[in-house]
């Protein structure tokens, strides 16, 4: 019991850092990736290969001035940065890393937390990640602050329901709402996304507009809001800001491999013969690869197209995707039903 | 109007298509052409490693040039301070002493030579003024400073060393062309 508690609180933080130190050199990525979509290199002088550019730019974001706005409510502008971050490195719990280890015929599962409701879980948790902008925004006590907060808010409440409504499908292929349970089920190359290319795709597009990454990162829009939510932020509260947006795209990217994917299942599997914790190793790596695939999506869309305008959005949410979702419920339900 | 290039659309406000309104196929053609920028040559010319080639006759630092016995060319006449359009030279002048022949050329001399390098826009205009030969442009680049004061280069910056070897070569400013246009009748005292 005790090893089993320790092993949990390992393997939590293992995690925390893992995320952290993903969303930290996600940062270099994404500039390197910029660069080289235009032609450039990318930052390159900090270390080799401009590997120490994080640690620069965390060390410039503590060592920077911290500026409360004089009318900001203490409280909340305080609450709103912190909130986010936490929010972010939550959702993490409920992601089945990789199957069992087994140390001394005792077997450790890959996962802080089996849910049974998993996907349930994770989208809470995804919905309290609005509250963070939200609480920011308001606090701030300024106009663009305030709006960008608001457009964050009816942003994600709007993608949360096709979100929701995509996942409504796999749950109901697998009859399971654990995490655990639906990577099992997708066990070798039964990966959802052959069964539902559609549910993948507004699953995808909602995933950008929840983790506010472009093309629909309206609420931060620097060209028409200045800053949007985190205008009035600085030093390491704006860079919490930054930084959940970088984790939460580290965590929506395991989501998703992990609902459709297959998880850590990679085909062939049956047939390496590895020991266990050489397999539960290469699972990882396998399940790691596929989240900075996403990683990897998620920069070069983001680099590939403008901003939606918010009306278009707005349309695009409402009238597009959630149709869409609905009728991919409906398809998936009478397959279902004929295939009983 | 004619056209410019044939590259021009002709924009309407028609009903976008199924196809378009979709929007799919355009991001994915979008992605593909971003896609192919990830492994092009990169532009970047990696400044302190790398340098651009420059051309010979490019327009940087000054230099005071010296004669062949070493002395200073420059006699304090204050063309260049006029013909510079940003006003960006300054100079005093003073009177050789004796004993000073092998120091200053003529019987007059610049004590005190300045240029403001960040009123300095490097169009040449000194060099073309100067009667004697005395101030030219070299591909050299104009340092970064912290201060600046320090951007006001004297004669200690600008004078070329009076070692042969180290003087700044100039050859590729003065041409003979060069030279046969200052010979032009508007520039008789150049003789």
């Amino acid at each position: 019991m005790i090893t089993q508690i320790i092993y949990k609180a390992l393997l939590a933080s293992f995690i925390l850092v893992l995320s952290l130190v993903v969303a930290m050199y996600s940062t270099l990525i994404e500039r390197k990736v910029a660069g080289w979509f235009q032609d450039r290199h990318g930052p390159n002088r900090a270390g080799p290969w401009g590997l120490l550019q994080p640690l620069a730019d965390g060390l410039k974001l503590f060592f920077k001035e911290e500026f409360m706005p004089a009318s900001a409510d203490k409280f909340l502008y305080i609450l709103g940065p912190s909130l986010t971050m936490f929010v972010a490195l939550l959702t993490s719990a409920a992601i089945p890393w990789g199957p069992d280890i087994v140390i001394n015929g005792v077997v450790y599962p890959m996962q802080v937390a089996d849910v049974n409701i998993g996907i349930l879980y994770v989208f809470a948790i995804l919905s309290i990640g609005v509250y963070g902008i939200m609480i920011g925004g308001w606090a701030s006590n300024n106009k663009y602050a305030l709006l960008g907060a608001v457009r964050a808010s009816s942003q994600m409440i709007s993608y949360e329901l096709a979100m929701s409504l995509s996942i409504i499908t796999i749950v109901m292929m697998s009859g399971s709402l654990s995490m655990r349970e639906i990577v099992a089920q997708q066990h070798g190359f039964h990966w959802n996304i052959l069964y539902q290319p559609l549910g993948f795709l507004i699953f995808l597009v909602c995933a950008f507009a929840e983790t506010n990454r472009a093309p629909f990162d309206l609420p931060e829009c620097e060209t028409e809001l200045v800053g949007g939510y985190h205008t009035e932020y600085s030093s390491m509260k704006l860079g919490f800001y930054l930084f959940a947006e970088y984790i939460n795209m580290f965590i929506s990217g395991a989501v998703m491999a992990t609902l459709f994917l297959g998880g850590y299942h990679f085909p062939g599997i049956d047939k390496l013969g590895l020991s266990p914790n050489v397999f539960a190793f290469v699972s990882f790596m396998v399940l790691f690869t596929k989240i900075t695939f996403f990683g990897f999506i998620y920069m070069w869309i983001r680099w590939t197209l403008p901003r939606f305008r918010y009306d278009q959005l707005m349309k695009l949410g409402w009238k597009s995707l959630i149709p869409l979702a609905i009728l991919n419920v409906v398809i998936t339900g009478v397959v279902i039903l004929l295939n009983q | 109007m004619k056209n410019l290039t044939n590259r021009s659309k002709i924009v309407s406000n028609k009903k976008m298509s199924f196809r378009e309104r979709i929007y799919f196929p355009a991001i994915l053609g979008g992605m593909r052409i971003t896609f192919g920028h990830l492994f092009r040559r990169k532009t970047t010319v990696q400044y302190p490693e790398v340098t651009r080639e420059f051309s010979d006759i490019y327009r940087g630092k000054h230099v005071l040039k010296r004669d062949d016995e070493g002395r200073e060319r420059c006699t304090a006449c204050g063309l260049c301070a006029v013909a510079c359009p940003a006003e960006a030279i300054t100079m005093v002048s003073a009177e050789r002493k004796p004993g000073e022949e092998h120091l200053y050329r003529e019987e007059k001399y610049a004590i005190v030579y300045e240029i403001n390098m960040l009123r300095c826009i490097f169009c040449g205009d000194c060099e073309e003024a100067c009667p004697k030969e005395a101030i030219f442009l070299t591909p050299e680049i104009v340092k970064s400073e912290y201060q600046r004061d320090r951007f006001i280069y004297g004669k200690d910056v600008l004078v070329e060393p009076a070692d042969p070897a180290k003087r700044v070569d100039v050859s590729k400013r003065q041409t003979a062309k060069v030279l046969e246009f200052k010979k032009d009748k508007r520039y008789k005292h150049n003789k």
